[in-house]
């Protein structure tokens, strides 16, 4: 049935269960909404010099946008920045991809159960919400960051 | 003999809407619960479109050939069917937009260049309630902000309905306008009207109905209602989209300034100045929307040929059967009036945890058609602590099959969901 493609386990696993949820410590702060639908995220990036050290967020929104925030936190927490973007990168082409692409498992791990979400130009958005605001937030920290270096 | 009330064929009904024997990609028929974001369109409609393209588009009003003058005939005679159906008093009262948004934004911008008594400044107050449509937020804050005026509003209470506790307090004497919507698009309330007006009135504040979701589905008096403006759109009631409808008290319309200018809306023109056609003229600049005019007419034949009393009757029964089912699926919450006394047929609700876009997505896949989100009614979502709601909205070909469908699909939603 194509719901389960959309609604893979793993992505209910994430709804039900989210990694990383609640806001901690950290050098930027954004928050985003998709306003077609209400979904909201608070999200905050923590740097260790190039390494992305923490990323914490606490939001409202269906199973798609919350499962994405789980998934994230899992992913790039504890990579280099450049690892980082180009996973960011990767699943944004997925979830572009309207159902043509499987995604790399080697880099994207779980991200990859949101390859039937791409087909849902609806749900789209609500999949990429945290990856959006994450994009946001690390521009932000690295504005900041030689601030904080010379202080 | 007692009258006996009418009631809807609707077998036959549906077989006047072609979308309606869809099967959708997925092989489920459509169960079509969408009808408070837009209706479907009957046959009649369409075929009025189609013999208004291949027998007699011309551009209205602008020339003296045999299909300009049959394209202007039938645009007019749309504003003829618009007023009976409206009971306006002239059918120069009725003025063609493109849809209730800019029927709301016209007479905002009407206000804000008005002369006195009109006049919307700084020392001035608009009022609207927490539960309009953005469509009728929006402009009042622009206006707000251009003029310095300040904008008030009426709250609701807790089963969805306005607070009118503070009437006087919030309509006062500093009051210019008051705004608000006559069926909600997201509680489904109908709205108090004449102690709105009652009041309005007292100060001498001009009243602004919007009535987007009433138009389609009541009988629509805007003499009964005594207001000065009421606003509707189209698409709402089996009509194109790309038409609305401003009625105005003609002595408003005299006195109240253009706001688009362009062709049509002129007497004459120098390059110093020009001089406006009268009311409705004056408020219609530019090539209109002729087809969609014309569509708006043949969708008001349709509905009076079915009766806006019966129409009224049959969702009320609908939604009472509706109300009542819901209230069974455990973990649903009813945001708005949970009866179906002074209540239309559109229906917001919650369920448990799950988010009303999961909700839609398990119920389109049976085929069901809901709308979810915050139905461009934000304020009430935030009023009421949730972030979004699913919909259910009913119409004259609604059945309690597609209640009953409905309903079982929401038991799918939660088994997918638990
Ligand atoms: C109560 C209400 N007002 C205004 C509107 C705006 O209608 P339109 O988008 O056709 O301008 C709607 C429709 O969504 C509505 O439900």
């Amino acid at each position: 049935m194509k719901l389960d493609s959309m609604y893979q386990d793993i992505i209910l696993d994430h709804y039900k269960h989210p990694h990383g949820r609640g806001l901690r410590d950290g050098d930027a702060e954004v928050h985003h909404v998709n306003p077609t639908c209400g979904d909201e995220i608070t999200l905050r990036v923590k740097l260790d010099g190039n390494v992305l050290a923490d990323v914490s967020y606490e939001g409202q929104g269906c199973s798609i946008s919350q499962a994405s925030a789980s998934v994230l936190n899992d992913l790039l927490v504890g990579k280099e920045l450049g690892e980082a973007q180009q996973i960011q990168e990767a699943f944004l082409e997925l979830m572009q991809s309207k159902g043509q692409m499987e995604g790399d498992e080697e880099v994207l791990e779980d991200a990859i159960a949101f390859a039937g979400v791409s087909k849902y130009p609806a749900r789209v958005k609500c999949a990429l919400l945290s990856w959006m605001a994450w994009k946001d937030a690390t521009a932000q920290a690295l504005a900041g960051a030689p601030v904080k270096e010379s202080a | 003999m007692i009258p006996t009330s009418r009631t809807l064929d609707v077998d036959a009904i549906r077989k006047d809407f072609p979308v309606l024997s869809r099967i959708l990609p997925n092989g489920k028929p459509l169960v079509y619960l969408d009808n408070a974001a837009t209706s479907q369109k009957p046959r009649q409609v369409l075929d009025a479109l189609t013999a208004y393209y291949e027998l007699h588009n011309a551009n209205v009003h602008r020339g003296v050939h045999t299909l300009a003058e049959e394209a202007t005939a039938l645009y007019e005679g749309a504003r003829d069917a618009v007023a009976s159906f409206i009971n306006a008093p002239s059918r120069d009262e009725v003025v063609f937009t493109k849809n209730a948004s800019e029927s709301l934004n016209l007479v905002a911008n009407m206000l804000g260049w008005a002369e006195e008594p009109y006049k919307v400044d700084a020392d001035s107050e608009i009022v609207i309630t927490e539960m309009e449509h953005h469509s009728n937020i929006v402009p009042w804050q622009l206006l707000a902000q251009r003029t310095g005026a300040k904008l008030k509003w009426f709250g609701l209470t807790d089963d969805g309905r306005l607070d009118l506790s503070h009437i006087d307090e919030i309509i006062t004497e500093k009051t210019k306008v008051v705004s608000f919507v006559l069926v909600s698009n997201i509680l489904g309330t109908v709205n108090p009207v004449e102690a709105i007006v009652r009041r309005a009135q007292d100060v001498g504040a001009l009243v602004v109905i919007d009535a987007s979701q009433a138009a389609p589905h009541m009988v629509l008096d805007v003499q009964a209602l005594e207001a000065d403006f009421v606003a509707f759109t189209g698409h709402k009631m089996l009509a194109p989209t790309g038409i609305g409808v401003l009625w105005g008290r003609q002595e408003l319309l005299e006195d109240l300034p253009p706001f688009l200018g362009g062709g049509e809306m002129i007497e004459t023109v120098s390059m110093q100045s020009s001089t406006y056609a009268p009311a409705p003229h004056k408020f219609e600049a530019g090539t209109p929307p002729i087809a969609q005019a014309v569509g708006l007419g043949a969708a008001i034949e349709y509905l009076n040929g079915v009766g806006m009393d019966a129409i009224w009757a049959h969702e009320h029964r609908i939604t009472e059967y509706a109300l009542q089912r819901l209230q069974e699926v455990p973990d649903l919450r009813i945001i708005g009036p949970t009866t179906a006394e002074d209540r239309a047929a559109a229906i917001s609700f919650t369920l448990g945890d799950i988010h009303p876009h999961d909700v839609g997505q398990v119920l389109d896949e049976q085929g069901i058609a809901v709308r979810v989100g915050h139905h461009c009614a934000r304020p009430v979502c935030l009023r009421y602590g949730i972030p979004a709601t699913t919909r259910a909205s009913f119409y004259l070909y609604s059945t309690e099959a597609e209640v009953d469908a409905l309903i079982d699909g929401l038991h799918h939603v939660r088994a997918f969901f638990g």
